[in-house]
């Protein structure tokens, strides 16, 4: 096995609300990433999925935790050496219509990361890179002069992946790079992302709420809830074997468009709403809608253990049956 | 319960079409679409964004401004009455009593400034001339039905109060509240999480076997379509591309934009070695729509006929219906 390109230890992230009110969107989260392998990150809105894709590139400052990147804790890193480390880590974003600057051309925008890293040296090697950049993402090179007004969404949302390109990454984070685009389109571009990290041997953390997506990009997933790792395993695994009541929850929630399997499914349907993360529960964060809670979950916080061999699960009464 | 029933079909469109105004000239939404809907069933309608789904829906409330949107043509029957010809006036006694509706977003359909209690039995009062006290204890009942625990105390609480899916559990107590003989359901879940949106869903499969309200759901989502809905109206291009039932359309589609919906997401049960097969291209514009079949530009299977010609609805036997030349009776001929 690999030394993994990424490892992140004890994350926290908190945010401070005023009048003394915290909102711990990430606690205490931990996983790693080998070079070439895509971590599915999974949850449902407010879980902190997108408050840790922000707080490894930075975007937002940790509370605590460690970040290592080939070794190196990025966190300890000064203003210098992280703008060097930000050509190694790019982000896609969810919304291609807010993340391309409508006044600058898709060639400024892509050349702007060439420019700020000075990867080029002249214009027409810049041009040349841009073009490059351009067909790589299947769109022409000569779209370079146009505005973002003028594409479709998927298309933007391959010029923001030409962008996150341009400095030759190793990781992208790729944040929700699908959710906005229409059923036809997604196809497209899951099949890009794909297909860019076989060539170019890429390393993706994929957040996403969409289980059916990330279960087929993915190699392994996380599933993270009211800020916490709750389960993570290779992503056949999980699917097939979840130990976590959570995502037994989670995976059958998913409509899947076949009549006869939505017919036979076992719903499991939780009750009630996602917590308050200014005042999550004690111990378990999902035991106020668990089936399987008892006493000890308000108590005590289960740890994320390994139950079988890359099969983590934070849960008391992991794998058994609600009674 | 005997008036619904009277009337076979619950509501029949036929060949509506709506347009909209804007600059760049007129945007053909909604080009010719007939459908119809039984009593007690669900019918669900697919699409993706700009296929003519929401400005159809809209239109059967007539809750679309005009301008900037013209109804050019057709009929909407319900309950044996045209609501294309109906005034505004009769338009306000037909929607929240017969014909019931639930949006997107329940927090801009709510009034933020009363209580959901207040919210519900001003329906009541209004369209079923309740009493006070008659109104008030019908809402608690509605609140219960959809799921909403401590409905007694609830009643009394503004919509900020509840979270996001107890708000539309209120949006759907509120639209059954007079026991309609119709529910248009746009994208209900959407704005959802999955947890809840399976919450919400079980909410409308309960009701539809307890009430005898025919359900319109709008949803881009074939996962909620394959669960719930009796039949299906698959839109492309502000048409009909396919309908029929939920069976028909999942296990043998006949138009190639529904092969192509469903071969080119991931499911959770297919296996990551299966390629996904994407739709090539995007769909058309409306302000030109193409002669021939919309989806001529990104289908497989295109011939020349299909850029000259828009086939229609052509009959496929049981009760599916496909706008594809490949299930003209001459193309299957040749391909035997």
């Amino acid at each position: 096995m690999s030394v993994p390109l990424i490892e992140v230890n004890h994350l926290h992230k908190d945010f401070h609300l005023g009048r003394g009110r915290t909102l711990k969107a990430v606690r205490d989260v931990g996983f790693s990433i080998r070079k070439g392998e895509t971590l599915g990150l999974v949850g449902e809105s407010g879980c902190g999925k997108s408050t840790v894709g922000r707080t490894l590139l930075r975007l937002y400052e940790p509370t605590a935790g460690e970040f290592l990147f080939e070794g190196q804790n990025v966190y300890s890193l000064s203003r210098a050496e992280m703008k060097a480390m930000r050509r190694d880590m790019q982000m896609i974003f969810q919304d291609p219509y807010a993340s391309l600057n409508p006044r600058l051309t898709i060639g400024d925008s892509i050349g702007e990361a060439l420019d700020v890293h000075q990867l080029v040296r002249s214009q027409k090697e810049r041009k040349a890179r841009i073009g490059e950049l351009l067909e790589l993402v299947r769109l022409r090179a000569d779209y370079a002069n146009r505005y973002p007004h003028e594409f479709s969404g998927g298309q933007r949302q391959r010029i923001g992946i030409a962008r996150a390109l341009a400095v030759n990454p190793k990781f992208i984070i790729c944040d929700e790079p699908i959710s906005a685009l229409d059923v036809s389109i997604q196809a497209q571009v899951i099949n890009l992302l794909k297909d860019l990290q076989r060539k170019m041997g890429l390393t993706y953390l994929f957040i996403a709420h969409d289980l059916s997506v990330v279960k087929y990009i993915s190699d392994r997933v996380a599933v993270m809830y009211l800020g916490k790792l709750v389960e993570l395993a290779d992503s056949e695994t999980l699917y097939r074997d979840p130990l976590h009541p959570y995502t037994r929850a989670l995976l059958s929630s998913v409509p899947i468009p076949d009549p006869d399997v939505e017919a036979h499914k076992d719903k499991v349907i939780i009750k009630g709403d996602l917590p308050s993360a200014i005042n999550p529960p004690s111990g378990c964060p999902f035991r106020t809608r668990c089936p399987l809670a008892q006493q000890i979950c308000a108590e005590e916080m289960p740890p994320l253990a390994e139950h079988r061999p890359g099969h983590f699960a934070a849960c008391h009464f992991a794998g058994a049956d609600p009674a | 319960m005997s008036e619904v029933l009277a009337y076979k079909p619950v509501l029949e469109v036929r060949d509506l079409r709506v347009s909209f105004h804007v600059r760049e000239g007129e945007v053909q939404a909604v080009r010719g679409v007939d459908f119809h809907v039984n009593p007690g069933e669900v019918l669900g309608i697919v699409g993706e964004s700009g296929c003519g789904k929401s400005v159809t829906a809209q239109t059967l409330m007539r809750l679309i401004p005009s301008p900037p949107s013209r109804i050019k043509s057709g009929s909407v029957r319900f309950l044996g009455e045209e609501v294309l010809l109906k005034s505004e006036k009769e338009m306000q006694q037909l929607r929240g009593s017969k014909m019931g509706m639930i949006f997107q977003d329940p927090m801009t359909s709510l009034n933020p400034t009363m209580t959901v209690g207040r919210q519900i039995t001003e329906n009541l009062k209004k369209h079923l001339k309740m009493s006070s006290a008659a109104a008030q204890k019908r809402a608690v009942e509605m609140l219960k039905l959809v799921g909403i625990p401590g409905a007694e105390t609830r009643i009394h609480q503004y919509p900020h109060e509840f979270s996001g899916g107890m708000r539309q559990r209120v949006m759907i107590a509120i639209a059954l509240s007079c026991d309609p003989a119709l529910l248009i359901a746009d994208e209900p879940t959407t704005a959802l999480d999955v947890t809840i949106q399976a919450q919400i869903l079980e909410v409308l499969n309960d009701l539809r076997g307890r009430l005898n309200t025919s359900i319109i759901l709008i949803t881009h989502n074939l996962g909620i379509v394959a669960g719930i809905c009796d039949r299906v109206v698959v839109m492309y291009g502000g048409q009909v591309a396919e309908t029929g039932t939920v069976k028909e359309i999942f296990n043998h589609p006949k138009h190639p934009y529904t092969e192509g919906l469903l071969k080119s997401l991931p499911r959770l049960d297919t296996s990551k070695d299966e390629p996904l097969i994407p739709i090539h291209g995007a769909p058309p514009d409306l302000v030109n729509p193409p002669t021939g079949c919309a989806f001529t530009p990104r289908c497989p299977y295109a011939m020349k006929i299909c850029q000259r010609l828009d086939p229609g609805l052509i009959d496929c036997g049981g009760t599916q219906a496909a706008r594809c030349w490949l299930n003209h009776p001459k193309v299957q001929e040749a391909k035997a």
